[in-house]
């Protein structure tokens, strides 16, 4: 079952248009990678499905947009708890400067959660389900920003797990970080899968082929080609997407 | 043997250039400096013997050998007080609203030509009209409450761009992940925008405080006391500070009172320094608290 419907999607920076024309049902429990060129529309995409985009000056956005068939866009949709259903995991790690602890608990204190055990209880399966409870269990009061790039994003991804999104975006998540801290992001990412629906936005295409069940490929604010991973790299329908996963631009 | 291809005498006349520019900015350099030295030892060296508990703890008097500092440096406290508390109310909450909230408009960008305009106003101009609108159009007098209000808005737009540029200085990304996260605008802003802001807002905001504490002019203007025997008990009552009763005591010919302005010099410098000090802490804390 689609647990994201895109219809007819198009999204203007003022005169721009950024997107165009986008259809796209993303299933539930599986990883989608968006690949494409810088500039293409991969990440402003990114951003429609948790409403990011909002907080950009002079963006029209027209079209559907169904999450678990609710209209995201609709007047009497809380944005709040659009995006506590669907989480973001950024470019580069962004933890608060606060403690370990405070930085998994931000979310559900901004929710209204008080209660100290269940903080205590959500803190800890949150940075499990990031893998990175057994190297900072006993550190929890410790600063986040002391941590190594590769620790610091998996906190920021225990961090969205934290608020129970049913979807994570993630922004090239590990396009920051060394090979070490990629290859332990990526391996925690195929983890996550049981659990949510993974959108991923990559520069990376071995990373897209490594880990994503479908790939959508854009460019130029179009979606050129959408299919299973596997079929989309070996063989490509279009020949802009050829051209593009062999290398010959981009 | 080095030998010289040029003619020596002009190497001469380069190291002689060489040497003058130095001595020029060296001058330059040591000119304050001493000139702040030969100030301070000359204030401490009249003020200190003036300086004892009895001087600290008396009123101003007619006679030099029985005049004091109390009524001047509780007026000073009570004047801190009475700032202090508004002045970063309204200054953050402007910084706020035209940082975080006010869209980019016409309006928000005359509001700003003007609050980094006023920033430049002479201080006398906030006396004249401390003295229009507190003194007599809220008829509040010569008092602590109207002495105050002025000052408040004397150091106000000096607080609002402090606060806007460490607002500014708060990194997106830290917005964003709070945004993403489900927060609200007034959440994000409570629990990760002021926090990060807070020390550089705290050090403009005590900056523009100890300013507040060394200005005189627009206290004379609205009609600040320059002898009070008592100690101020409400904002109501009349006062003076400790720059006034300075000011007062330099303009009296006998020559004890000359000492007596150098104590309290001293002690107006003392306050000033603490401030400034406080300012440091503060900053230096919360930057080192993660």
């Amino acid at each position: 079952m689609a647990i994201i419907e895109v219809k007819d999607l198009n999204l203007y920076y003022g005169e721009k248009q950024a997107l165009k024309n986008i259809n796209l049902e993303i299933e539930k429990n599986s990883i989608t990678a968006l690949i494409g060129p810088s500039g293409c529309g991969k990440s402003t995409f990114l951003r429609t499905l948790n409403r990011m985009n909002d907080m950009i000056k002079d963006v029209k956005i027209e079209g559907s947009v169904k999450i678990d068939d609710v209209e995201i866009y609709d007047k009497n949709i809380s944005v709040e708890i659009l995006r506590k259903n669907v989480g973001m995991v950024f470019q580069q790690p962004n933890p608060f400067p606060k403690s370990i602890f405070e930085n998994v608990a931000y979310g559900l204190k901004i929710h209204g959660i008080k209660d100290k055990s269940l903080l205590n209880e959500i803190v800890e399966t949150s940075l499990k389900g990031a893998a990175l409870w057994d190297e900072v269990k006993d550190d929890l009061k410790k600063p986040a920003l002391g941590l190594s790039g590769g620790q610091q994003q998996r906190l920021c991804i225990a961090r969205a797990l934290a608020v129970s999104p049913d979807i994570i975006l993630m922004d090239e998540p590990t396009s920051a970080l060394d090979p070490i801290s990629t290859a332990k992001i990526e391996e925690l990412i195929l983890e996550l899968k049981k659990d949510y629906t993974i959108v991923i936005v990559t520069h990376n295409m071995q990373q897209a082929a490594r880990i994503s069940d479908k790939t959508a490929f854009f460019l130029n604010g179009e979606l050129i080609e959408y299919a299973d991973t596997e079929e989309l790299f070996s063989y490509p329908k279009d020949k802009r997407t050829e051209d593009y996963i062999t290398g010959r631009f981009g | 043997m080095i030998r010289h291809n040029g003619n020596i005498k002009d190497i001469e006349k380069r190291r002689k250039k060489n040497m003058f520019y130095f001595s020029l900015f060296l001058f330059a350099t040591l000119f304050g400096v001493i000139t702040l030295a030969v100030l301070l030892v000359d204030v401490f060296i009249k003020g200190i013997p003036w300086l004892d508990w009895q001087f600290l703890n008396s009123f101003p008097s007619r006679f030099p050998e029985r005049a004091g500092i109390k009524s001047a440096f509780y007026g000073t406290l009570w004047m801190l007080g009475l700032t202090a508390p508004i002045a970063f109310i309204l200054g953050v909450g402007t910084a706020l609203y035209l940082n975080e909230y006010a869209g980019d408009t016409k309006l928000k960008q005359i509001l700003q030509i003007n609050i980094n305009n006023l920033a430049g106003v002479p201080s006398i101009v906030y006396g004249l009209l401390g003295l229009g609108v507190f003194v007599r159009g809220f008829a509040l007098g010569r008092s602590l409450i109207a002495g105050s209000l002025t000052m408040v808005l004397l150091i106000l737009p000096i607080i609002v761009v402090a606060s806007q540029e460490a607002l500014k200085s708060v990194p997106s990304s830290q917005r964003n992940a709070s945004y993403a996260l489900g927060a609200t605008k007034w959440q994000t802003i409570r629990r990760v925008v002021i926090p990060a802001a807070l020390p550089n807002i705290l050090t403009g905001t005590i900056l523009a405080l100890s300013r507040a504490i060394g200005e005189t002019a627009p206290l004379i203007m609205i009609g600040a006391l320059t002898f009070v025997a008592f100690v101020p008990g409400s904002p109501m009552d009349s006062f003076t500070v400790l720059p006034i009763q300075i000011f007062n005591w330099t303009s009296r010919p006998q020559e004890d009172f000359q000492y007596i302005a150098a104590a309290g010099i001293i002690v107006l410098l003392v306050v000033l320094l603490s401030m400034n000090g406080l300012a440091i802490y503060l900053r230096n804390k919360y930057q080192n608290k993660y």
